[in-house]
């Protein structure tokens, strides 16, 4: 297996103040990593260096073996998409206008979308199950549509390796377990390398193949579910008392909270 | 292509609004007279004085777009980010100075980009950009700046003064034909560059990071657009002083008509923005003939409705 994404004692934040701490992290091609802990631990921060939205203080990240800052930017995005937690806003673009968005990293400036650009804007629309709003404006659609429509647009743009930052936050678990399928059945059809951040350990444990927890700026723990998701990890991590059994579906790890009142 | 016929369509318009607009005026001809050579003065005027409509009515309107899209925010434009006042005030120096009208583009584009930077700097709030206060000091210095132009204006003598008030509430009279076409390329290059960046501006107007995560390089372009917007706003306001709103009118308008696509909104704004401003000049020209309405208060008197409209459907954009 190849390398696909790597972080080299990655260390940086915002404004001088680190966030992150000697991240060392890989992920392979057709990976399904998940990034999980406590508020503030990290996470999203990751993914902003991962996405070349900060520059590392110390270390570096390299995709496919070449440090990003050396990738061009359009490049990069024609290799990777992000999905993010925030919801777009600003002018009410419809939803296919939305999803060939997702094209710009592959056509030049001015040059027009083809018919397969459109072709592919509406696969990713089916997918995601949004392509009976395409006409619809994105400001008439529930929270999460939308939500389903931005990944829409980062499906549209073909990559190899996706990053997304908690993209069930807005949605019902039915739509939930909709969104982890659809990004599972990329992953073993189109080989698809997924990095998520996740708030839900049971959505974690029953999809990811592998999960980093992270604790204050650097990694507690990385390996298969199992491995990662103990009651010893996740109390000394969350501070919280939890129960650990087999889940009933699968046999992956199924968390259970222990309330401190009754 | 259906936008391509709206752009034909609307073209036809433009050229039966400019002919219009050069039939009439406060000396009553028949255009079969205008044409003849003893009239190619008054044909000339009328001519220059539509053409500088034109130009004034797209570059304000798409340096308007380019604004709205790149602060997130549909009340961006020109004259109520300060832009305008800025350029003025500058010109409004050098002329005091007695400095070649030729070079008052340089001065004026510098007072836009000082303007623009000001208000950025007002705007800042906890190290971030508070969009919410962006327009708010952009009037606070608008404002202000005309109060520094009048100031000026009245220190040096009576004179002057009549001449200069037009910066004020703009003018499309022709007063250096040499002027208007120094500044006609800075502004026709500006609208192109705007439009060749249409699919940046799309990306942008979702936000930031959004258009960084589509291969959009958002900090440089934005700087660079900005800067384009500061230039044709410096060149039209050197030849037709400050004229308000219609950055805010037309593009407002052809979102209805057409979404917001840049790719589309750009060429249809950019036409009937030139239609809206002969109409304007015509409407200040004739309604009171042989006097004459400044410009500016025409569309500022179109414009404040649309202002407020916009303002309370986007409440958080203020």
């Amino acid at each position: 297996m190849k390398t696909m994404l790597e972080t080299v004692d990655l260390s940086g934040g915002y404004r001088g103040a680190d966030v992150l701490d000697n991240i060392s992290l890989r992920v392979e091609e057709g990976g399904f990593l998940g990034l999980i802990g406590p508020n503030g631990s990290g996470k999203t921060t990751l993914l902003r260096f991962c996405t070349r939205l900060l520059v590392p203080r110390l270390g570096k990240v390299c995709f496919m073996g070449k440090n990003i800052r050396d990738i061009g930017l359009k490049e990069f995005c024609r290799e990777t998409a992000f999905v993010s937690r925030d919801l777009p806003s600003g002018f009410s673009f419809t939803v296919m206008e939305m999803a060939l968005m997702g094209r710009i990293p592959h056509l030049g400036r001015l040059q027009r979308e083809g018919r397969r650009d459109l072709r592919i804007a509406e696969e990713a629309l089916e997918l995601t199950g949004t392509l009976e709003f395409k006409d619809k404006y994105l400001d008439e659609l529930s929270a999460g549509e939308r939500q389903r429509v931005t990944i829409a647009m980062a499906l549209a743009q073909e990559p190899r390796l996706l990053f997304l930052d908690e993209p069930t936050a807005h949605l019902d678990i039915g739509h939930q377990v909709q969104v982890m399928d659809l990004l599972k059945r990329l992953n073993r059809r189109n080989n698809l390398t997924v990095v998520m951040v996740l708030h839900d350990l049971n959505l974690a444990g029953a999809y990811c193949a592998r999960i980093a927890l992270m604790d204050k700026g650097k990694i507690f723990r990385e390996g298969t579910p199992e491995e990662v998701l103990t009651y010893h990890n996740i109390e000394a991590v969350y501070k919280t008392i939890v129960l650990v059994n087999t889940g009933p579906a699968g046999g992956k790890p199924n968390i259970v909270l222990v309330p401190g009142e009754k | 292509m259906r936008t391509g016929i709206k752009v034909f369509i609307l073209f036809l318009i433009l050229l039966a609004v400019i002919a219009l607009a050069i039939a009439c005026g406060p000396v009553r001809i028949s255009p079969a007279e205008l044409l003849s050579a003893q009239n190619r003065v008054i044909l000339n005027m009328r001519l220059l004085r539509v053409l500088t409509a034109v130009l004034a009515g797209s570059g304000l309107a798409v340096s308007g777009i380019a604004l709205q899209a790149i602060l997130r925010n549909p009340l961006a434009e020109p004259y109520l980010l300060g832009t305008s006042s800025g350029a003025g005030l500058a010109a409004v120096i050098a002329l005091v100075c007695g400095i070649s009208r030729l070079y008052l583009p340089l001065f004026a584009f510098c007072g836009a980009v000082a303007s623009i930077i000001l208000v950025y700097l007002l705007a800042c709030g906890a190290g971030r950009v508070q969009e919410k206060s962006l327009i708010l000091s952009g009037v606070i210095v608008s404002v202000a700046f005309s109060a520094v132009i009048v100031f000026l204006v009245s220190l040096s003598g009576e004179k002057v003064m009549h001449e200069m008030t037009w910066w004020l509430w703009g003018s499309l009279q022709v007063y250096d034909p040499k002027l208007l076409a120094v500044v006609s390329f800075p502004v026709i290059a500006g609208i192109g560059a705007i439009y060749f960046f249409s699919q940046d501006l799309n990306a942008l107007s979702i936000g930031e990071e959004e258009s960084m995560h589509l291969g959009i390089d958002s900090d440089k372009i934005k700087k660079l657009l900005i800067l384009v917007s500061a230039l044709i706003t410096a060149g039209l306001v050197c030849v037709c002083g400050i004229i308000g709103f219609v950055g805010l009118i037309v593009p407002h308008m052809m979102r209805l008509l057409a979404g917001p696509d840049h790719k589309r909104l750009i060429p249809l704004t950019c036409i009937s923005a030139a239609i809206f401003m002969v109409v304007c000049d015509m409407v200040s020209r004739t309604l009171f003939s042989p006097l004459e309405v400044p410009a500016g208060v025409i569309t500022a008197i179109i414009g404040a409705p649309v202002f407020i409209v916009l303002l309370k459907r986007s409440r958080r954009a203020l």
